[in-house]
C-alpha cells in the first residue's frame, strides 16, 4: 500500500515544529522584538499562492475573481516581506556592543 | 518552466534558510546574517514560484506591479515607524498575513484547477478542509490583530470589555465554525464557504475586546502564533514545504513567547484567553491606603542621591515608553558612568507591551546590549547596589507578589529593588498599576517618588547632576 502524501507533508510539518521550539528557545530574550517581526516576514511566504493565484488569470481576463484575491493579496504579504525584513534589520542595526575605550 | 521536483527542492532551501534566520537570533552578532538569511530564502521562493508557473503572460507584469507596490508601502512604514510604536506595527503586520491568508484560500476555492485541488463544486475533501483551516484561523488573526492594533495605538479603550455569557457566546461561535467547515465539505456550498469566514472574523474581535492593555504581550505573542498556524494551513492546501515548514516555525514561535510572557506574569494561558483582568475592582481598596505617608522629592534630591551612589540598578518600564524617555535616560546613566558610577538596565519579561519591547527601546537609544540584563541575571544584584531608578515600571517591582497570597499579582517573579539602600520611583502618580494592586514600596523608608512625566524628571536630574 501507498503512503498518502498528506502524510509526508504532515511529517515534515511535526518535524518543522520541534526545530522551531529548539530554535526559539535558543533565541536570547532581549532579541524577541525583532523575533516577532521576523517572524511576521517569513510568515508572509505565503506570498507563493497568492502568486500562483494571480498568474491563474486566463490571458483574456486577468482580473477574474480568484486572480484579483490573488493580486490582493501580494499586496498584503508584499507589505509584510519588505516591512517585516527591512524593520527587522533596522532593529538590529540598533543592537550594538559596548566599546572598550569607555 | 521547472520541474515539480526541482521547485520543492528549492522550497525546502527556503525554507531551511527560514531556520537558520531564526537561528541567528540567539545572538545580536549572528542576527543581522540571520535576517539576510531569510531574505534570501524569501527571494528564492518567490522566484521558483514563477519559474514553476512558467508562462510569462500580462500576468506576470501586474503580479510585480502590485508586489512593488506592496513592497513600497512595505519599506516606507519601516524606516518611518518610530520604535516606541513597535507593538502596534508588529500587530498591524500579524494582521495583514491573516487576511493574506484568506484571500489566498478565497482564490484557491474559487479557482481550484490553478493549485491542482479538483474543479469548482468538486474539491478534494482534505484540500477543501486544510483550506478552510486556513481561512478560519487566518480570518481570526486578522480581525484579532486589528483589535490589539486599535487597543495599542490608543484608538480603542485598553481596559478589557466584557459582557455576560461571554464565554458561552465565544464558545458557541467557535463550534459553529467547525459545524460550518463540515457542512462545506459535505455540499461543497459557496454560502457555507463565505458565512465560515464571516464568523471568523466576528470571532476574531471577540476573542481579543476582553483582554486588557498590559496583557498585549500574550496577545501579539498569541496572534504571532495563529498567523502561523494559518500559513501551515494554507501551505498544505497548497502542498507547499517552505510554507508549511514556516507555518509550524512561526506557529511554535508565538506559541513559546505566548508561554514566556504567561510565566512572567505567572498567569495560566487561559485566564489571560479568557480575558476581564485589571479592571477597576480595586478603587475601594486604594482610598484607605492614600492616608499613609508618602515621601517624594524633586530632580535636585534625586540627583543628589544618583550622584553619592557607586552603583545604580535602573528598571524601565511601560512608562519610559510613553514618554520617550529613553534616550534622556541613556545621557543620565552617561553622566553617572563619567562620575565612575557602575549602572546597569534590569528589564522583566513583562515590562511593555510586546516581547523585548524594553530591549528593543534601549537599543534604539544607544545602550550596548551587555549592560542590559534579564531578570534572572540581576536580580541577587540589587542587594548590594545603591539605587534601584524605576522609571514608568511598577507592578513588577511589586514585593506583594512575595508576601501576600491574597494578591492578584502573588506568585509573579519580581524585580527585588526593595533590597536596594534606596529606590527612586519615577512616576506620574500613586496610582495603583495595570494589575489594580497597590504597590507597597511607594511607602517605604527608602524609597523617593519623582511624581513627573519620565523624559522631563530624567533630563531635570542630568541638569542637577
Amino acid at each position: 500500500m501507498e503512503i498518502d502524501p498528506f502524510i509526508f507533508r504532515f511529517s515534515i510539518f511535526i518535524l518543522a515544529i520541534f526545530v522551531g521550539y529548539y530554535v526559539v528557545w535558543s533565541v536570547t530574550p532581549s532579541l524577541h522584538t525583532p523575533l516577532m517581526s521576523v517572524t511576521n516576514a517569513i510568515s508572509s511566504v505565503i506570498i507563493v499562492g497568492a502568486i500562483i493565484a494571480a498568474l491563474a488569470g486566463s490571458s483574456e481576463n486577468i482580473f477574474e475573481i480568484s486572480s484579483i484575491f490573488g493580486f490582493l493579496a501580494i499586496v498584503l504579504a508584499a507589505v509584510n516581506i519588505f516591512g517585516g525584513f527591512l524593520v527587522t534589520q533596522r532593529m538590529l542595526q540598533m543592537y550594538k556592543k559596548k566599546k572598550k575605550n569607555k | 518552466m521547472i520541474s515539480a521536483n526541482l521547485s520543492a527542492i528549492f522550497y525546502l532551501v527556503s525554507g531551511i534558510l527560514f531556520i537558520l534566520a531564526l537561528r541567528g537570533l540567539s545572538s545580536p552578532e549572528t542576527s543581522r546574517q540571520g535576517n539576510l538569511f531569510g531574505i534570501l530564502g524569501m527571494i528564492i521562493a518567490i522566484t521558483v514560484t514563477f519559474l514553476t508557473v512558467g508562462n510569462f503572460s500580462t500576468s506576470t507584469i501586474y503580479v510585480f506591479i502590485f508586489l512593488l507596490i506592496g513592497g513600497a508601502i512595505g519599506a516606507f512604514i519601516a524606516f518611518k515607524i518610530p520604535m516606541t510604536a513597535m507593538p502596534e506595527l508588529v500587530a498591524g503586520f500579524h494582521s495583514l498575513v491573516g487576511l493574506a491568508a484568506v484571500f489566498v484560500a478565497i482564490s484557491a476555492f474559487k479557482n481550484p484547477e490553478a493549485f491542482n485541488l479538483g474543479f469548482p463544486g468538486d474539491i478534494k475533501l482534505a484540500s477543501l478542509i486544510e483550506m478552510s483551516i486556513g481561512a478560519a484561523v487566518g480570518a481570526i488573526t486578522f480581525s484579532g490583530s486589528i483589535i490589539a492594533f486599535l487597543k495599542l495605538r490608543g484608538i480603542m479603550s485598553g481596559s478589557p470589555i466584557t459582557f455576560p455569557g461571554q464565554h458561552i457566546v465565544n464558545l458557541l461561535i467557535g463550534i459553529s465554525i467547525f459545524v460550518l467547515i463540515y457542512f462545506l465539505c459535505s455540499s461543497q456550498s459557496e454560502s457555507f464557504f463565505w458565512s465560515m469566514i464571516a464568523i471568523s472574523f466576528l470571532i476574531g474581535v471577540l476573542l481579543i475586546i476582553p483582554i486588557g492593555g498590559a496583557d498585549m504581550p500574550v496577545v501579539i505573542s498569541m496572534l504571532n502564533s495563529y498567523s502561523g498556524w494559518a500559513a501551515a494551513g494554507i501551505g498544505f492546501t497548497l502542498e507547499n514545504t517552505a510554507l508549511i515548514i514556516t507555518g509550524a516555525l512561526v506557529g511554535s514561535s508565538g506559541a513559546i513567547l505566548s508561554y514566556i510572557m504567561c510565566k512572567g506574569m505567572n498567569r495560566s494561558f487561559f485566564s489571560v484567553i479568557l480575558g476581564g483582568f485589571g479592571g477597576d475592582s480595586s478603587v475601594s481598596k486604594d482610598k484607605k491606603k492614600d492616608q499613609k505617608p508618602v515621601k517624594s522629592g524633586n530632580a535636585e534630591d534625586a540627583a543628589f542621591l544618583l550622584k553619592n551612589a557607586s552603583s545604580v540598578i535602573i528598571v524601565p518600564g511601560y512608562g519610559m515608553a510613553v514618554a520617550q524617555a529613553q534616550h534622556a535616560l541613556r545621557e543620565m546613566v552617561d553622566t553617572l558612568k563619567k562620575n565612575d558610577i557602575k549602572v546597569s538596565y534590569a528589564v522583566h519579561p513583562v515590562a511593555g507591551r510586546m516581547p523585548g519591547h524594553m530591549n528593543v527601546l534601549l537599543a534604539e537609544a544607544n545602550v550596548p546590549y551587555d549592560e542590559v540584563f534579564e531578570l534572572d541575571d540581576i536580580n541577587n544584584d540589587f542587594a548590594n547596589t545603591d539605587v534601584a531608578f524605576v522609571i514608568g515600571a511598577n507592578d513588577v517591582t511589586n514585593p506583594v507578589a512575595k508576601t501576600d497570597p491574597q494578591s492578584p499579582i502573588f506568585g509573579m517573579p519580581v524585580l527585588d529593588v526593595e533590597k536596594c539602600k534606596s529606590v527612586l520611583f519615577v512616576k506620574r502618580s500613586l496610582s495603583p498599576g495595570y494589575a489594580g494592586v497597590d504597590n507597597e514600596l511607594f511607602y517605604r523608608e527608602n524609597t523617593m517618588m519623582l511624581f513627573a512625566d519620565a523624559k522631563k524628571m530624567t533630563e531635570d536630574i542630568v541638569k542637577n547632576i
